[in-house]
């Protein structure tokens, strides 16, 4: 690992030791940490603050984690641990949104460490390398609507109100549930919520939308924007004027009920919450702690309610000037300013922008 | 005395509900309908043996036997409320000296959908199934006692939980009952009477089933014998023919077990079975009888579900799911011999 990163992230966890707290039934989780050089430690059982605080500065590591389950033996091996139930995890990342100004801010490192933006690395011929992606404000900005989202369906369909949002770190925002409710929620059971907040899978009987509704005599009733739950938000969205109910019903009766069914779809990923539904059914998986750096940025997984800027809130490794070798094509702002484009060469930038760079390998200690 | 579905010694015993003789013959399956039984002080040798419970024999073998058909046993008249306790209980003794497992399930399916329709009579017209109400129906105290689901009246409709609606809806296959197409709001699904107790079918089956496992009877009753007999020719029909003793991996030995057994395999598990067994190079008219044992076996689906695994996927046939992916459809059942592999079709091949 970098020296300079392992230098911040002993003073970040030095300094910012008494902020971090160990998460509800503590003693009950999984905790597992990266450790450069030789690679993932897992199966750890924490107590309390004290413990989580003695292992972080012991270590200073640039990835902490900590399950959602909860197990009668967290330190044991997996299939010895005896699980008791999870919090439910929602996952938003920008990459999954798939915005198109994603490519003015993506490079790849190439297996020589070289930067570049093509397909084939400039400086050695390599068609190997690794797509790095430099989030902007549009992309995070974007995923924090689906947060929204999420939100609102979580509290007015499904009745969960003490939803706990936080800044990755990186490209998105996990949504936290911690309620005794959901605890016990297999993975079927999950990707059911997944689903359901994401609005896939839904049939048009749902917005009253039968099929062949004729011969069943059961007249379509298109549904009103003033329904509960999905028939509402979608009568809204889509069914919002008369005319519109009126041609949706029409397109129903007349045989036209995949067309029905494929404009429910078109409407999913508008109106639906877009969330990974692999993290969300995962009953055993680590998540990054909170208040912890996340090493693929130097940037700390923070709690966020969507005002002002995460990727200047979370750059918390310090602003005093560090020098690094970096080579980053594209710009990318964070703390508050703005860096790069840097040709391949030294430059002076604030701490948290060196760890930025250096954890997206596009900046290494000088020589 | 007669003691059947006396829960295992580690299970709680859960507070008794007032019912009456009525709501026992349309609901013999609960505890009180041992209770009954024992207080009326008729023993089981005289329900066995005694000319003057041969209507309650033969009451009993024609609900095993309705099962065997796929049918639901209806008949009783009003003044034979205690024959109807009597010849489920009695049913539960010849099928557990039986030890046809296959007819367990059968059995318990059929029961279900019985009481699926009282339990729908009833609950329409309990106006007090809200589980706010002290003086609720039997509707929802069966509901809340037996399957933990506290449910509301709301109009016409059902309300519960989202929570308790999950844990019993994702065995549906349909689309209709994935939570997206439900009326969801405060934390509520809305269901119509018919749609709640459909629901809990399943877990009906299931306590019924487990009542049948943890009947303490004696290993034979005189009197019981051609009764136990006939319940083994009719086990036959449904036992699987072949059994596959080769070296399979763990989980593929738990399903196989479970169908042999007469239990569900959920449709992840048999989706795991099928396509683990298509893949190894067994032929659907191989595989298909292992299915004989499932509590909802039938001949033409599961040929036809077969010949999708086999034919589906662009006509090259279905996967078996990886380790990872059975992992988190509880489908997984690892052992030592396991360590290494991250699919089953990679178990016992030299690495």
């Amino acid at each position: 690992m970098s020296a300079i990163l392992g230098s911040l992230l002993k003073r970040y966890y030095f300094e910012r030791l008494a902020d971090i707290r160990a998460p509800a039934r503590a003693p009950e989780r999984e905790f597992g940490y990266f450790r450069p050089g030789s690679g993932m430690v897992r199966h750890i059982s924490v107590r309390d603050d004290a413990g989580l605080r003695l292992l972080l500065s012991q270590n200073a590591p640039p990835d902490v984690y900590c399950s959602n389950a909860y197990y009668a033996f967290p330190e044991l091996p997996m299939r010895e641990k005896e699980w008791r139930g999870a919090d439910l995890i929602f996952d938003v990342d920008a990459k999954d949104l798939a915005l198109p100004c994603r490519a003015e801010h993506a490079v790849r490192v190439c297996e020589c460490s070289r930067v570049h933006a093509r397909a084939e690395c400039p400086h050695c011929g390599s068609q190997k390398s690794q797509a790095r992606s430099l989030p902007c404000k549009k992309c995070i900005k974007a995923a924090w609507d689906e947060v929204e989202k999420l939100l609102k369906i979580l509290e007015e369909d499904l009745g969960i109100t003490g939803a706990i949002a936080y800044f990755s770190g990186n490209e998105g925002f996990h949504v936290h549930v911690e309620d005794p409710g959901t605890y016990k929620l297999g993975s079927k059971e999950r990707l059911e919520i997944a689903d359901y907040v994401s609005f896939r899978g839904a049939i048009p009987e749902l917005v009253g939308l039968p099929r062949n509704a004729e011969k069943k005599k059961k007249p379509a009733k298109p549904a009103e924007p003033g329904d509960p739950g999905w028939p509402g938000r979608y009568a809204r969205h889509a069914l919002a004027s008369k005319a519109a109910r009126s041609r949706a019903k029409k397109e129903a009766e007349s045989g036209g009920y995949q067309l029905a069914q494929a404009r429910l779809a078109e409407a999913a990923p508008v109106i639906g919450a877009r969330i990974d539904p692999g993290v969300t059914t995962d009953v055993h998986r680590i998540f990054r702690l909170a208040g912890t750096v996340n090493g693929k940025s130097g940037l700390s997984k923070i709690p966020w309610e969507g005002e002002g800027d995460p990727y200047e809130a979370a750059a918390l490794l310090g602003g005093d000037p560090r020098e690094v070798v970096a080579e980053c094509p594209v710009r990318f702002a964070l703390g508050g300013s703005r860096f790069g484009p840097f040709e391949h060469g030294r430059v002076r930038v604030p701490a948290y922008a060196a760890a930025y760079m250096i954890c997206k390998g596009l900046a290494s200690d000088p020589a | 005395m007669l003691e059947v579905g006396e829960d295992e010694p580690a299970a709680p015993r859960r507070k008794k509900l007032e019912v009456g003789e009525d709501e026992l013959a349309r609901y013999p399956f609960l505890d009180e309908a041992g209770d009954y039984m024992k207080d009326t002080g008729f023993s089981l040798e005289d329900l066995a043996a005694d000319p003057a419970f041969g209507r309650v024999r033969d009451m009993a073998l024609a609900r095993i036997e309705a099962a065997a058909e796929g049918r639901v046993f209806m008949k009783g008249a009003p003044d034979e409320l205690p024959v109807e306790i009597y010849s489920f209980l009695l049913a539960v003794v010849m099928l557990k000296i039986s030890s046809r497992r296959a007819m367990y399930g059968r059995f318990a399916l059929a029961e279900a959908r019985r009481a699926e329709r009282f339990l729908e009579s009833d609950l329409r017209r309990d106006t007090r199934a809200s589980m706010g109400d002290a003086t609720r129906g039997v509707v929802a105290r069966i509901m809340h006692d037996l399957f933990e689901v506290d449910i509301e009246r709301d109009g016409d409709d059902i309300t519960m939980p989202v929570p308790s609606y999950l844990l019993h809806s994702t065995g549906f296959h349909e689309r209709e009952w994935k939570l997206v197409n439900r009326r969801v709001s405060g934390g509520m699904v809305r269901l119509t009477p018919r749609e709640a107790v459909r629901l809990l079918r399943s877990a009906v089956a299931s306590y019924i089933s487990s009542r049948i496992t943890s009947a303490r009877t004696p290993p034979s009753v005189p009197g019981l014998e051609k009764y136990v007999s006939r319940i083994t020719e009719l086990a036959a029909a449904f036992e699987p023919a072949a059994s596959y003793t080769g070296e399979y991996p763990p989980c593929i030995k738990h399903a196989i077990g479970v169908l042999e057994k007469g239990e569900n395999l959920p449709h992840s598990g048999r989706f795991m079975l099928g396509t683990y067994l298509l893949n190894a190079g067994k032929s659907i008219e191989e595989i298909a009888p292992l299915f004989k044992g499932a509590p909802d076996y039938n001949e033409k689906t599961t040929l036809y579900q077969l010949r999708s695994l086999k034919e589906g996927a662009g006509g090259s046939g279905y996967s078996c799911p990886s380790c990872d992916k059975l992992r988190t459809q509880d489908l997984c059942h690892e052992t030592a011999e396991c360590a290494g592999i991250s699919h089953p079709g990679q178990f016992g091949r030299g690495r």
